[in-house]
């Protein structure tokens, strides 16, 4: 059912095919070995026009991990894009080569520009401020590894809601699924758009400017960083980068089987003083990445 | 009151809210036609004090979908032999396509040769679409 489909958005896939991918990313983390030749002979092709470490490394490690191999590029410049090459045309000259393509770029909707012109599946890993919907997999991916259902949960979702792709994407996400509460906690500054809280249902969501008084009634907390680059004014960033601070104060407020998300890179907004609290799964989350992206692989390939 | 004689055979846009005559008259490049074209402005009406319409005369292909965007509560008779053979009423499109631009200066059709963009209706009040590429918000 998945096999030859492109993922540009989080929505492009129903809940049922969602339930697919995860199924083989469970299989996935009880047998890895099984799975070492999936794709022998298969190829990615990674496009990465703006740079990238940690999305690059978790799909090409999802391919050797599959025995698959890669090619592509992370610097444009070394590309015929240099020479003017347009965007239909790079595609259709990689669909040549590459089985499945990645492609991430600064410009929002590229991906679902390039995914008109092959039949080669295309995944999208970012378009500017607009999807990066293989975050999302992983975010829920994490969610039913520790919660099993995704299903009546509070969510609290912390930081920079204003400009934080990651979360309108997660919180988009999990509103298709039943019973899910949501705290929106962030300085009024950042606060939530008003496009993405029309489309939850009324009642079904909280907005504060208190960590402390909410963290107690989550069972996830996903916190994200302030991102700088979004600020005009420098002075208005220094003043809203740390509004939040989680540190072990505020996680004794917290549930025992509460867990803290985070889409990582940190800077301040997670104490490093917490990284051993059996609750804070960031670094597993990136690693269930990975695994997310191996069954998504596998599936689009129809292997 | 300035008299315009009955058409024969063409196209009447009736019902053009008053001063957007001439913005229709450009959307659909009648300054460029051969045929006869009239447009008269702020012509009195019963039913909205002013109005605008035009007047083509011949045979065109006159685009509904850039007339539904613009205005929607315009009406499009089809006269021959003197006689309106056809009243349409317009609606805003669900989908247009090479009307609209995306006003999103991060969207990637600002780079790239992109033909025919499809608009997608989101909020018909607001005469508001998206991008079917970055999904920003856009109207006229």
């Amino acid at each position: 059912m998945l096999k030859g489909k492109h993922l540009i958005e989080p929505f492009d896939f129903s809940l049922e095919e969602l339930d697919m991918i995860f199924d083989v990313a469970d299989q996935i983390i009880a047998t890895p070995d099984r799975y070492l030749d999936v794709c022998k002979g298969k190829i990615l092709a990674t496009l990465f026009y703006e740079p990238s470490t940690r999305t690059r490394f978790s799909f090409e490690a999802a391919m050797l991990r599959l025995g698959g191999q890669i090619i592509g590029f992370d610097d444009p410049n070394t590309s015929s894009t240099a020479k003017g090459e347009s965007l239909s045309d790079t595609i259709r000259t990689i669909a040549c080569y590459a089985d499945i393509s990645v492609i991430r770029h600064p410009r929002e909707g590229t991906a679902k520009l390039a995914s008109k012109f092959t039949d080669m599946p295309i995944i999208n890993a970012g378009d500017g401020g607009h999807q990066h919907p293989t975050q999302t997999l992983t975010d829920l991916l994490t969610i039913r590894q520790y919660h099993r259902e995704i299903k009546n949960l509070t969510v609290g979702v912390c930081g920079d809601l204003k400009f934080g792709r990651t979360i309108h994407s997660l919180v988009k996400a999990l509103s298709r699924y039943p019973n899910i509460h949501f705290k929106m906690i962030s300085p009024e500054e950042l606060q939530m758009p008003s496009y993405i809280l029309d489309e939850l249902l009324p009642g079904s969501y909280e907005i504060t400017n208190q960590l402390e008084t909410a963290i107690g009634d989550v069972d996830i907390l996903y916190m994200s960083r302030v991102q700088r680059e979004r600020f005009v004014s420098e002075d208005e960033y220094v003043r809203l980068k740390d509004f939040f601070i989680l540190d072990k104060e505020k996680m004794e407020l917290a549930k025992k089987d509460m867990i803290v998300m985070h889409p990582l890179p940190r800077v301040n907004e997670i104490s490093k003083e917490i990284d051993g609290d059996a609750r804070c799964v960031y670094f597993e989350q990136a690693k269930f990445g990975m695994f997310v992206r191996m069954a998504l692989i596998i599936k689009l390939l129809g292997l | 009151m300035i008299n315009v004689s009955k058409l024969k055979k063409g196209v009447v846009i009736d019902h053009i809210e008053a001063n957007k005559g001439y913005k229709i008259f450009n959307q659909l490049k009648l300054d460029e036609s051969q045929d006869v074209v009239v447009l008269m402005r702020n012509v009195p009406s019963s039913k909205m004090g002013k109005k605008d319409l035009i007047k083509i005369e011949n045979d065109i292909h006159v685009d509904l979908t850039v007339l539904g965007l613009i205005d929607p509560n315009v009406t499009v008779n089809i006269v021959e032999n003197g006689e309106r053979v056809k009243k349409i009423k317009l609606s805003l499109p669900e989908k247009v396509k090479g009307i609209l631009e995306c006003k999103n200066p991060r969207c990637i059709s600002k780079t790239e040769h992109i033909v025919d963009i499809e608009f997608i209706l989101i909020d018909a009040e607001k005469k508001l679409y998206r991008c079917e590429y970055c999904d920003a918000r856009t109207s006229l």
